[in-house]
């Protein structure tokens, strides 16, 4: 019942509203330009009939769910160092401040350079993005813990290990879990990018193509799948935040 | 069982208590009152081993102080309930920390806040509970380790006069039951006289103890309702006058 309120409603809305907004768009500019909107869904529903949208859709489902797994796997655990640690910030922090600004995406031809083409480089491309992204809002998520709650753990005779494990932990796990939920917009964002060369495999590649042959509609069921595969991975890393922070 | 002897401490280049020294017997409770400010928080921080003192000495049972050990709970300001555990798993903590099994741990813990009148609210979190519970809590929680000495910062200071009340009638029948020795801190001088066997005037800047009350009045819940409780009052008050 709660599911049904609070994820399927607000769904159901924005869908009818793009409809309607697009529909009118679509009559206003024309047809060839912007399919009309039924056109665009009926092709989609047809294409998740068949196995080989799922195809793709797996394949880009993987990448990005890979890079999340990785990304915040490395940059939580080292968010949670830095933020507790002053020996640990003080040896990180100037080489994160001079390399959160650089746009990460820039870094891709090195790394294609040094882990070729395949897979691999298109995750650690997508988990270097969110990485910093996690590492950063853990960190100050840490910093920002309050320093009773540490007193109230350290009074109990905790050691240093307890005092993680009970305190800057706990205290971080919600701040990681937003990040990686704010950011998974931007992992599909950078996973259209990096799916847009040197593969034949995933949604991006599916958009790419289908524009090379002017298929608009087959257009539009790539575009409709990256939006599915973003609903999904935003609402996953919701459902991790709520069952590992109960509290929050 | 506790001896504070000539204790200072200071923070940066600004000293705060300065030669702090009394005993704390094994059957007795002190108060410690103080205004705003004078370095009663700094001072229990100090006995529970969280900061380090500048010079003197604490001991207790002879033993010195260096860090937390878990024969001396601390009631933090504020409660120090952690947002993230539910008050059975913040009443386990120190068993947990102690490496006690979570069989143990919880069945004690439930024991407690049972006792404290607090049963089926084990699995709710603090931020679902009114402050008078949530003191509930942290007393359950100072409780759960057996610990042989309790220190309290200023627990009641934030709840309304009747809840206050009821939690002090607490704290001094649960005292009466097992006479686990306990200091409080705190700025009310009714707190004080109603909860101190002894009470100890803190104040000046660095602070030291002014004067020390007996209290024979001391150990009835009545007492409130007595006149030597009002006479009291008045001789404290009448004397922090002089120099809070
Ligand atoms: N960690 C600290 N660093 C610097 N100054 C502190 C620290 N803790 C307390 N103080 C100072 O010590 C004095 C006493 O504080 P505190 O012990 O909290 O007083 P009280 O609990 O009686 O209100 C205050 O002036 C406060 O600013
Ligand atoms: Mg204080």
């Amino acid at each position: 019942m709660i599911f049904i309120k609070r994820i399927v409603v607000p769904y159901v809305i924005t869908i009818l509203v793009v409809f309607l907004v697009w529909k009118v768009l679509a009559i206003l500019l024309s047809r060839n330009v912007l399919p009309y909107p039924e056109d665009a869904i009926h092709a989609f529903l047809s294409a998740l009939l068949t196995s080989e949208f799922w195809h793709h859709f797996a394949a880009s489902a993987f990448r990005a769910v890979m890079a999340m797994i990785i990304g915040w796997g490395i940059a939580f655990p080292i968010g949670i160092l830095m933020g507790s640690s002053h020996q640990v910030d003080k040896f990180l922090s100037p080489f994160v401040s001079m390399t959160y600004p650089i746009p990460k995406v820039v870094l891709l031809p090195v790394i294609l350079l040094l882990f070729g083409l395949g897979d691999f480089s298109k995750i650690i491309i997508i988990s270097l993005i969110l990485g910093y992204q996690v590492l950063v809002a853990t960190r100050d998520g840490v910093r920002g813990i309050q320093p009773q709650h540490l007193d109230s753990i350290r009074s109990l005779g905790a050691n240093k290990w307890q005092l993680l494990w009970e305190g800057y932990l706990p205290a971080a796990l919600p701040h990681g879990f937003t990040a990686l939920r704010l950011n998974s917009g931007v992992s599909v964002a950078v996973l259209f990018f990096v799916e847009s060369f040197a593969t034949t495999e995933g949604l991006g590649y599916l958009i790419m193509d289908a524009w090379g042959q002017l298929d608009f509609n087959a257009m539009f069921v790539g575009i409709f799948g990256m939006s599915l595969l973003g609903v999904i991975l935003n609402e996953g890393s919701n459902f991790l935040e709520k069952i590992s922070c109960p509290w929050y | 069982m506790l001896t504070v002897s000539h204790i200072c401490k200071g923070f940066d280049s600004k000293a705060v208590l300065k030669d702090i020294s009394f005993q704390l017997d094994a059957r007795e409770t002190i108060v410690i009152l103080g205004p705003s400010g004078c370095g009663k928080t700094t001072l229990l921080h100090l006995i529970s081993g969280l900061e380090k003192i500048e010079s003197g000495r604490i001991l207790i049972d002879n033993r010195a102080i260096s860090k937390p050990i878990p024969d001396v709970a601390l009631i933090l300001q504020n409660y120090g309930l952690l947002p993230w555990k539910t008050n059975l798993q913040n009443v386990a903590l120190g068993l947990k920390i102690q490496g006690v099994s979570r069989k143990d741990r919880n069945t004690r813990a439930r024991k407690i806040l049972t006792d404290l009148g607090l049963a089926g609210r084990e699995n709710d979190y603090p931020s679902v509970m009114s402050g008078g519970e949530q003191q509930r809590v942290a007393i359950a929680r100072a409780y759960a380790s057996e610990p042989r000495l309790l220190l309290m910062d200023e627990p009641f200071s934030s709840l309304d006069a009747i809840t206050r009340e009821n939690l002090q009638d607490t704290l001094l029948t649960t005292w009466l039951g097992t006479t686990v020795p306990y200091l409080l801190v705190t700025h009310s001088v009714e707190e004080a006289v109603f909860l101190g066997k002894r009470i100890l005037i803190l104040s000046g800047s660095p602070a030291s103890i002014h004067e020390i009350f007996d209290n024979p009045g001391f150990g009835d819940i009545a007492y409130r309702r007595s006149s030597s409780y009002y006479e009291l009052i008045r001789s404290i008050r009448h004397r922090i006058g002089e120099y809070w």
